[in-house]
């Protein structure tokens, strides 16, 4: 599997006992691009990403990272890759500096570079300042600087991150990804896992898992405009009630609920009129209702619906 | 190599920030000698004594004073029966009671024979041991003087002497001194409990915490994180070595008769061995939990029953015999009696040492071969 592709997997599956954590997932991601794996927890992702970095054994299928097998190769892969894993897993008790110091060293960054490497890194990450306290005392959004910092200690041309943004705050999370724009730009691929809708708009594609399926693949564009139906926004000052209305609607295919807002798929767009027909008949004062792009939340939704669906119409 | 010392100077660093254990893994054995060695090394003196003396003359209190002036046996209670013996001794308030007959003096005075009766409590048998043979020992040298003066009397004042006495010479511990014995013993003990302690969570507990996932997937080879865990807890080891070697002679008076170089060098091989045995213990744990149940478990008890501490491993039966030879420990500790209290060499305690040697690299390779740079 020599290809140009930083990863190439083929019907990668695996099985925990009876359970298909992954089943049959197919994907390849060009080199220097930002690949993003989206799902609920429990989808999949974390187990691919492992199969990937050497660290499970696939149970079917074929996987390569930068041209070397999985199964085969793993300590090679391991040389090349960076991997920042889903929980938080440096060293408490050392300072930042002292982590980075240990993964460079780790990585085999010649011995002379290392204190140049480490000076770098701790600008890169914008840690400067905060390079001689112990690692404990930074907050969470720090310490995901950290870790991405001595996952790339090395330079390494892929970059697994396993929901690197968990548990951070917005803005935190929109530098931290300006920070992988910026890898990327230098020619690093990335394979991204998160289940915030919002980030994988920063991703050239985009995997859904759900189940250990990946049930959708493609940019982030096409997936919204591929999403079946036509998506209407509702402001409304009961949208408890006119969500049970919708629901019970003929020809209303989703309806979900984002705070105040209401969501509602429907297969036409003529459909704008009865919704409006059928609020004012529910003594329902709307101040707002237009047709808007969906989300990838909505296209996410959309996608799991159609997957449950799909296997009631199997069975 | 160069990783090697990566990991090396981590758990250094680790070591350091943490000063409270630091202390006590640099203290601790020491301190475990101290309180242990006194523990081991005292012998019971006094042992109480409840006499019911029935007689009282000159002849009853003279046999009672053969026990007492040895230093065994103290008269703790003087009694009026036998019902006030048996009592003090249940309560355990006396392990010893006496019984002298009324005629006790008379007899002796006419040269007839008496007799003495004589209680002690066996319910320890090791201690019940001791008691027996020493009032056998003392009872059987008053005898013996006793019947000396009634054959010089006989004789008409002739000076007689024993036919035969025999003479012993104790090698190596003359004054029996249980310290002596027990101190070369406790040093492996203590030792061992360290060593294992030390490096029995090393792995796991990186992998209850998480930080295992991000090392495995760096290039670092399962040797060098094996080595790399080992390596720094030697020198805590040896530092521990020379300190109980310290409290040894200047505590307990026990210095080494052989070569201190020698010693140092068979415990490095040994703690090397014993920290391999940790490491393997946490590599096949998945809990801290589990690795405190084993370490505990399958290690320490053994070592300390088995081990030839206390008992002796010559008359186990073969099963518990061969265990016992899987333990380090069993082979340091013979070699410590040899150089502590023989003052031997270390080439006479060869056949000791080589199997101290191929457990300490059987285990080491045992961790690594056991370390998975997977999880799963």
């Amino acid at each position: 599997m020599t290809t140009d592709n930083a990863i190439e997997v083929k019907n990668l599956t695996r099985k925990f006992g009876n359970f298909f954590a992954v089943d049959q997932v197919n994907f390849s991601i060009p080199r220097g691009e930002i690949f993003g794996l989206l799902g609920p927890n429990g989808a999949g992702k974390t187990t691919t990403i492992r199969m990937l970095c050497g660290l499970l054994m696939p149970t079917e299928g074929e996987a390569s990272v930068l041209g070397f097998d999985v199964r085969h190769e793993a300590e090679e892969i391991k040389k090349h890759i960076g991997y920042m894993s889903q929980r938080f897993s440096l060293y408490d008790d050392l300072t930042p500096s002292e982590n980075l110091d240990f993964y460079a060293r780790l990585y085999g960054v010649p011995r002379r570079e290392v204190g140049a490497r480490v000076d770098e890194l701790i600008d890169i990450s914008g840690l400067r300042g905060h390079e001689k306290i112990l690692t404990r005392e930074l907050s969470g959004a720090w310490r995901q600087r950290l870790a991405l910092a001595c996952a790339i200690a090395h330079h390494p041309p892929m970059l697994f991150l396993d929901e690197p943004t968990a548990g951070v705050d917005p803005v935190s999370r929109r530098e931290f990804w300006d920070l992988i724009y910026e890898m990327a730009g230098q020619d690093v691929s990335v394979l991204a896992t998160t289940h915030y809708m919002d980030e994988a708009e920063y991703c050239n594609t985009i995997g859904m898992m759900y189940r250990g399926r990946l049930i959708a693949l493609s940019d982030p564009d096409t997936l919204k405009l591929e999403m079946k139906g036509v998506l209407f926004e509702i402001e409304c000052d009961d949208p408890g009630l006119a969500d049970a209305i919708f629901r019970e609607m003929p020809g209303v295919l989703e309806v979900t609920l984002h705070g105040v807002l209401l969501h509602v798929t429907t297969e036409k767009k003529q459909m704008e009129r009865q919704l409006k027909k059928e609020l004012v008949k529910a003594n329902i004062k709307t101040t707002r209702i237009e047709q808007v792009l969906p989300s990838l939340e909505d296209v996410f939704i959309s996608m799991v619906e159609e997957q449950r669906v799909g296997k009631l119409v199997d069975r | 190599m160069n990783r090697l010392w990566t990991i090396v100077r981590k758990e250094f660093l680790h070591i350091w920030r943490d000063p409270r254990t630091l202390a006590l893994i640099i203290a601790l054995p020491a301190v475990l000698l101290i309180l242990l060695g006194y523990g081991v090394s005292g012998e019971q003196k006094n042992i109480p004594m409840a006499v019911a003396d029935f007689s009282k003359t000159d002849a009853s209190r003279r046999y009672i004073d053969y026990y007492v002036a040895s230093g065994d046996f103290a008269v703790a209670y003087d009694v009026s029966n036998e019902d006030e013996i048996l009592a003090l001794i249940d309560q355990d308030q006396a392990q010893v009671g006496m019984l002298i007959p009324e005629d006790f003096g008379r007899k002796l005075r006419t040269g007839d024979g008496t007799s003495v009766q004589l209680y002690y409590n066996a319910s320890d048998p090791d201690i019940a041991q001791k008691t027996n043979l020493t009032i056998g020992a003392i009872g059987q040298i008053a005898n013996q003087e006793i019947f000396m003066e009634w054959l010089s009397r006989s004789a008409g004042g002739a000076n007689l002497q024993t036919p035969i006495s025999t003479h012993t010479i104790a090698l190596y511990n003359p004054d029996n001194d249980q310290g002596l014995y027990m101190i070369p013993g406790l040093i492996p003990i203590i030792l061992q409990i360290q060593a294992l302690l030390l490096t029995a969570l090393a792995i796991v507990r990186e992998r209850e915490q998480g930080t295992m996932e991000q090392l495995i997937v760096t290039p670092v080879r399962s040797w060098e994180l094996m080595l790399g865990k080992i390596l720094p807890y030697l020198l805590v080891g040896l530092v521990n070595t020379v300190a109980v070697l310290f409290v040894g002679a200047f505590i307990f008076d026990i210095g080494i008769v052989g070569s201190v170089w020698e010693f140092i060098g068979v415990s490095m091989i040994f703690i090397i061995g014993s920290l391999g045995m940790g490491v393997l213990i946490s590599n096949i744990s998945q809990t801290q939990m589990q690795a405190m149940y084993l370490a505990v478990g399958i290690i320490l008890l053994p070592s300390i029953i088995l081990s030839g501490l206390i008992f002796s491993r010559a008359g186990m039966p073969a099963i518990t015999y061969w265990i016992s030879e899987l333990l380090p420990v069993s082979h340091y500790l013979e070699v410590t009696r040899g150089i502590m209290l023989k003052g031997v060499s270390a080439s006479v305690m060869w056949p000791s040492i080589w199997p101290l040697i191929v457990l300490s690299v059987v285990y080491f390779a045992a961790s690594v071969v056991f370390f998975r740079k997977r999880l799963d």
